[in-house]
């Protein structure tokens, strides 16, 4: 018993937790700096394909997105259960596409024109068709730098 | 005299910036995209009548066929996408200088002096059906190849990795290995 009494009468003075704030900001900030909002709500359904040979896209400002795949079920009753191409937040058909290029390079710097990279994320079980149309429409607004966004093959 | 002014409790400044916290937690996406670089050739100007230029040896080409099922036909055998890296590097490198094998050609290039370059192409062709994964596993193994060739030449010459290569370095090695991989103009074809 006397033992417990003596730890009480020694108590150790409670930790201060007036730095906590400062520490919860510093987590903040790191977040804050490095988070990337998503920017549009995702229509279709995308699984990329897994490939192993990756390059970074270096420069978010500088990439156009370009969805395809089919849409989600609550679209499908408008929109067909096909793939379909999605810019920004809603679908599009092939001919959008040059258009989409079109304010995509307005909306930049006249500088980084060419250097836009157009990032195209295609469902795996797409069919080629959809695939060729839009790259012959890309060739045709000379948007000619592509990525085809794919995940790491966890080998 | 003016009133004193309480104290702003501080203590609730911890509660109101783990909120935040957790928003960005919850919000935050560090995934950095990433994917097949590609360049897509320019549109040939509309009124460009049958060029003149002279026709690619069959022996300097890799055909690459991807048919509607993603079966794969390379140069005219049935394949596996397995032994596709393989075989665009056998193509593109030709060690011994075979004959069904593309040719040489002789090109100065900065570091290495005289080099023989190859003449060869790749070329990919697929079907309107094909899935666009396997497109996108054929595409890997070709680019793959050429980065695989590119990587044991820079082995070779600077002892490096071709990634820490500078920029002159890289484009000499660039030289050596182009990535030649031409997508055949989409044709429509009769029938499904």
């Amino acid at each position: 018993m006397s033992k417990f009494r003596k730890n009480d009468s020694k108590e150790l003075p409670p930790i201060s937790t007036a730095s906590l704030p400062d520490i919860v900001f510093m987590l903040l900030f790191f977040f804050m700096v490095s988070t990337t909002m998503r920017e549009v709500t995702l229509m279709v359904k995308v699984t990329v394909p897994e490939a192993t040979e990756l390059s970074k896209l270096e420069k978010k400002s500088l990439v156009s997105y370009i969805y395809v795949g089919t849409p989600h079920t609550q679209y499908q009753r408008v929109f067909g259960s096909e793939p379909r191409i999605q810019l920004n937040d809603q679908f599009a058909k092939v001919e959008d596409i040059q258009d989409y290029i079109t304010s995509e390079r307005e909306a930049r710097d006249e500088a980084e024109v060419p250097f836009m990279i157009t990032s195209l994320k295609v469902d795996e079980y797409t069919k080629m068709g959809i695939v060729t149309d839009i790259k012959q429409e890309l060739r045709k607004a000379s948007a000619l730098h592509i990525n085809y966004s794919s995940r790491k093959r966890a080998d | 005299m003016a009133r004193r002014v309480p104290e702003i409790p501080g203590s609730s400044l911890a509660d109101i910036a783990f909120m935040l916290l957790i928003f960005f937690l919850v919000t935050t996406t560090m995934d950095v995209d990433s994917g097949l670089e590609r360049r897509l050739p320019p549109m040939p100007p509309e009124d460009q009548q049958d060029d003149d230029t002279p026709p690619i040896k069959e022996r300097n080409v890799f055909v690459v066929l991807v048919n509607a099922k993603n079966q794969l036909l390379v140069e005219g055998e049935i394949s596996r996408i397995e032994d596709l890296r393989e075989k665009a590097k056998e193509f593109m490198d030709n060690p011994y200088n075979e004959e069904h094998l593309p040719e040489k050609e002789l090109k100065n290039v900065d570091f290495f002096g005289e080099v023989e370059v190859t003449k060869g192409v790749i070329s990919l062709r697929n079907d309107v059906g094909t899935q666009y994964g396997t497109y996108i596993a054929v595409q890997n193994e070709l680019v793959g190849a050429i980065n695989d060739l590119r990587e044991e030449l820079s082995k070779r010459k600077f002892g490096k990795s071709y990634e820490s290569l500078d920029r002159e370095q890289q484009g000499a090695i660039r030289d050596i290995y182009p990535s030649k991989i031409s997508e055949a103009e989409p044709k429509k074809v009769g029938g499904n």
